[in-house]
């Protein structure tokens, strides 16, 4: 079934639902604001790992759980609703994906456990401009001595301020823009030449621009096929689109519950806001997006557990639909709050700063729609 | 434009030009920086020594309040000499001189219904900018319902008693006095209102900042314990004071009009002029995203279309014609406008836009989304959009209320 839970992964979601909300809060989040923690957090990221997410798409024979991004996606939704700042999506969804996809035997027994224990945490570096573009890719992988020497730059690079393995797109061969010549390399956080920009994000979570200047990779680092890495590339990205869309589903609900609440207590004109009806109806056109999305997101996860061959149209189909969501959730949000819905205390702004950093990473609502046409083929 | 048609309009465009020329210090023609935008009042600190020459002058002349009467210390110009002065100031590119609650708000309602004493008291002292002003309305409880208000004001035979508080009181940390709406009667709603000035110094103040969500401070909570103010400072009729305070929502929402929330920042091309850099272009000189280049020109269209409205409100005004249908939809369209301008100003500038402090950043793209978040209070400050839009459809339209 596409749409049911199993138990197994009901009860993985009531789990992670438990511990967003006791260990992960919305409060706990604006404790690490206020210290400045740039999104790190390695105590609340130990506890995790201890649940054991970092290994739920890690294979049993590489200490995983194998236990399917339906599952994985649950998590991910959970972790949305309180906007915590972990190495989930980017290390357990995308790092995990681009080994299980690209890795070779030996690849995977190195690091793979490392992942699943929460020992290391991955980031993948594609984009070099501010928009994402993954064909885009100018940094030059020169084959040199058995291995290869990468020269470049990356930016906005998310979890890339404390990563310890970068996964990192360089050209092989052609130019910028052209599918063919990309290849992937892994590449250890203290490798000489590589210059880690830490940079301070709207949404708190901080990210990263890198500089590789002659990093020298050894050719058992090339993750998957040398000068044919866009076709993993692109299947990693889509890993990273469906569990970003999950991300902002729960973080969509979760204004959203804030918001339906706040209209069924806040009095103006000696009755509740909730009974205006201008604002009833964007409550209830809220809910109807809502519930399409949960339909696409939910659709996205299965068809990469059931190994579907639309992977790519679901994952663009759900994050442009999540994206677009999140958008005009976290906009309503403060709208309906009023002047409560402005202030740095107020949990609003909050939703509205992460949303938009989501929104646009794995590509935003109009880079999925363009891709959308071109896999419907017109 | 040419006002060839008058021999003394031209002699004061002549003049105007000539003294502008001679008194507007050079960087005060240069773009508007932040943090030396004038207010006035007490804590000014001029950052520009310029900015203080530039108000002394133009408060001199009155220019700061060009058509308020000479006698309390405006311009005394007529509407056409006024948009003379306007148009020559804009033509050098001038910093406004002044910005403040008095010149926008206050002061044209004390004109209106403050008696005698008061306008010599309070107008002159807006006009060269020796007191800002701050707005009391808001309450925790009365935001939309503003007339819900219950900030309470007790008659002491020879003073008034205030108690209660005031929420999102803009820059109420930063002003000298306030211009409160406070409850005189308690058996009433609306006729229960009345409009008193006083002096924030007064015992019994206190204004706590409040952070917004872009990062800074610009309002405040306010708080009065057993604030003492002098009979006189009371404008017009006890529990008259709802009739003052609509006129001033009158004044503010056509201030923000005409200044459209400020949405273009001196010296910031056009966002799709900025869009060739951050998204490229091909050969053509078109955008390499076709779908952002369609709502690029959507917003164009938009901020043109609103533009155009207000300058058609303005010739229509200024001959006579009546607007009020057609400048009720300004504030509302005015927020929508700038909303979608910041937020797209953030979307195009990728993931340049997402920065919130530091390095990696250029300052203007790291104002970028502090300017997207400040703008969603467009549709809050002043009167919500709903209530905007309530108003349109029942005053405007004639669309009654569906009862039961
Ligand atoms: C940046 C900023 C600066 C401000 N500066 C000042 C200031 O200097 N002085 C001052 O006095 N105030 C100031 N305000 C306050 C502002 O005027 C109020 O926030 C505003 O009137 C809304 O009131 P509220 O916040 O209580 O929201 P509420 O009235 O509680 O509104 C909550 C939501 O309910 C909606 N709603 C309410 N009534 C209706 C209805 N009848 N039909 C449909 N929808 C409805 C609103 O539109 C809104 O979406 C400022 C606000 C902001 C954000």
């Amino acid at each position: 079934m596409t749409f049911v839970l199993t138990e197994e992964q009901n009860m993985l979601k009531e789990a992670a639902q438990d511990f967003m909300s006791e260990q992960l809060s919305l409060t706990h989040f604006r404790k690490q604001r206020n210290a400045g923690a740039n999104g790190k957090d390695p105590e609340s990221w130990g506890a995790m790992a201890e649940m054991g997410w970092y290994g739920v798409l890690v294979p049993e024979e590489f200490g995983g759980s194998e236990f399917g991004y339906v599952g994985m996606g649950q998590v991910l939704e959970a972790q949305g609703r309180t906007l915590a700042s972990s190495p989930l999506l980017q290390t357990a969804m995308v790092g995990v994906s681009a080994l299980v996809l690209g890795g070779t035997d030996a690849q995977k027994s190195t690091v793979l456990p490392k992942i699943a224990e929460g020992k290391i945490t991955t980031a993948l570096a594609v984009d070099e401009h501010a928009h994402h573009a993954p064909a885009n890719v100018a940094m030059t992988a020169e084959a040199a001595g058995g291995g290869y020497t990468l020269t470049g730059k990356k930016v906005f690079v998310p979890n890339g301020h404390f990563a310890d393995l970068f996964i990192i797109a360089a050209r092989t061969s052609g130019s910028a823009g052209d599918t063919d010549g990309i290849t992937l390399f892994m590449v250890p956080r203290d490798t000489d030449g590589l210059t880690i920009g830490e940079l301070s994000t709207l949404d708190y979570h901080g990210a990263a621009n890198l500089e590789l200047n002659g990093v020298v990779v050894p050719a058992a680092d090339v993750l998957g096929e040398v000068g044919g890495g866009f076709a993993l590339l692109d299947a990693v990205l889509d890993r990273g689109r469906i569990g970003a869309a999950a991300e902002l589903l729960g973080l969509s609900v979760a204004a959203f519950e804030m918001t339906h609440e706040y209209l069924q207590t806040r009095k103006q004109f000696g009755q509740l806001i909730g009974s205006f009806q201008s604002l009833q109806h964007r409550a209830a056109i809220m809910f109807s997006e809502i519930e399409q999305t949960r339909s696409c997101v939910a659709g996205a996860l299965a068809a990469l557990d059931e190994g579907r061959d639309d992977v790519a149209q679901m994952a663009s189909l759900a994050k442009a639909k999540a994206s677009h969501l999140a958008h005009l959730v976290t906009n309503e949000t403060i709208q309906m709050h009023g002047g409560i819905g402005m202030t740095d205390e107020h949990d609003a702004g909050f939703f509205i700063k992460r949303a938009r950093v989501v929104e646009a990473m794995f590509g935003g609502e109009g880079f999925h729609k363009e891709r959308y046409a071109s896999l419907l083929g017109f | 434009m040419a006002d060839g048609m008058d021999p003394t309009l031209d002699q004061f465009r002549a003049e105007t030009r000539a003294w502008l020329q001679e008194n507007c210090p050079a960087s005060m023609r240069t773009p508007q920086v932040e943090d030396e935008t004038v207010w006035g009042g007490r804590k000014e600190k001029f950052k520009n020594p310029d900015s203080k020459l530039w108000l002394e002058r133009m408060a001199a002349k009155g220019w700061t309040a060009p058509t308020w009467p000479k006698a309390y210390g405006g311009g005394g110009l007529t509407k056409e000499e006024n948009l003379i002065l306007q148009q020559e100031l804009k033509r050098i590119k001038a910093r406004p001189a002044l910005n403040s609650f008095g010149l926008w708000m206050l002061g044209p309602v004390l004109l209106e219904y403050a008696n005698e004493e008061q306008k010599q008291k309070f107008l002159p002292d807006i006009v060269n900018g020796k007191i800002r002003w701050c707005q009391g309305y808001s309450e925790p409880g009365a935001g939309s319902d503003l007339a819900g208000l219950q900030t309470k004001c007790e008659d002491k035979g020879d003073h008034w008693l205030v108690n209660g508080q005031k929420v999102w009181t803009s820059y109420a940390d930063q002003a000298d006095w306030i211009f409160c709406l406070v409850r005189t009667d308690t058996s009433k709603k609306h006729e229960g209102i009345s409009f008193l000035l006083f002096d924030m110094e007064s015992e019994g103040v206190e204004a706590r900042p409040i952070k917004l969500i872009s990062g800074s401070s610009p309002f405040c909570e306010t708080f009065f314990n057993d604030v003492k103010v002098p009979k006189d400072h009371l404008v017009g009729r006890l529990n008259g004071g709802w009739e003052i305070a609509k006129r001033l929502l009158q004044y503010e929402r056509s201030n923000i009009s005409a200044t459209g929330f400020g949405a273009d920042r001196a010296g910031t091309p056009p966002l799709h002029e900025r869009a060739k850099e951050y998204v490229g272009t091909d050969a053509s000189g078109k955008l390499l995203d076709p779908d952002l280049r369609m709502r690029l020109a959507d917003l164009a269209m938009d901020d043109k279309a609103f533009k155009l409205t207000v300058a058609r409100m303005a010739e229509q005004s200024k001959a006579g014609e009546e607007v009020g249908h057609t400048a009720s939809i300004v504030k509302y369209a005015a927020a929508k406008l700038n909303q979608k301008k910041t937020e797209m100003t953030v979307e195009t500038l990728g993931y340049q836009g997402l920065g919130w402090e530091g390095e990696g950043f250029t300052d203007l793209e790291l104002a970028s989304n502090k300017a997207m978040l400040r703008a969603k209070a467009n549709s809050i400050e002043g009167g919500t959009s709903e209530v905007n839009l309530n108003v349109i459809a029942k005053r405007v339209l004639g669309l009654k209320e569906h009862k039961g």
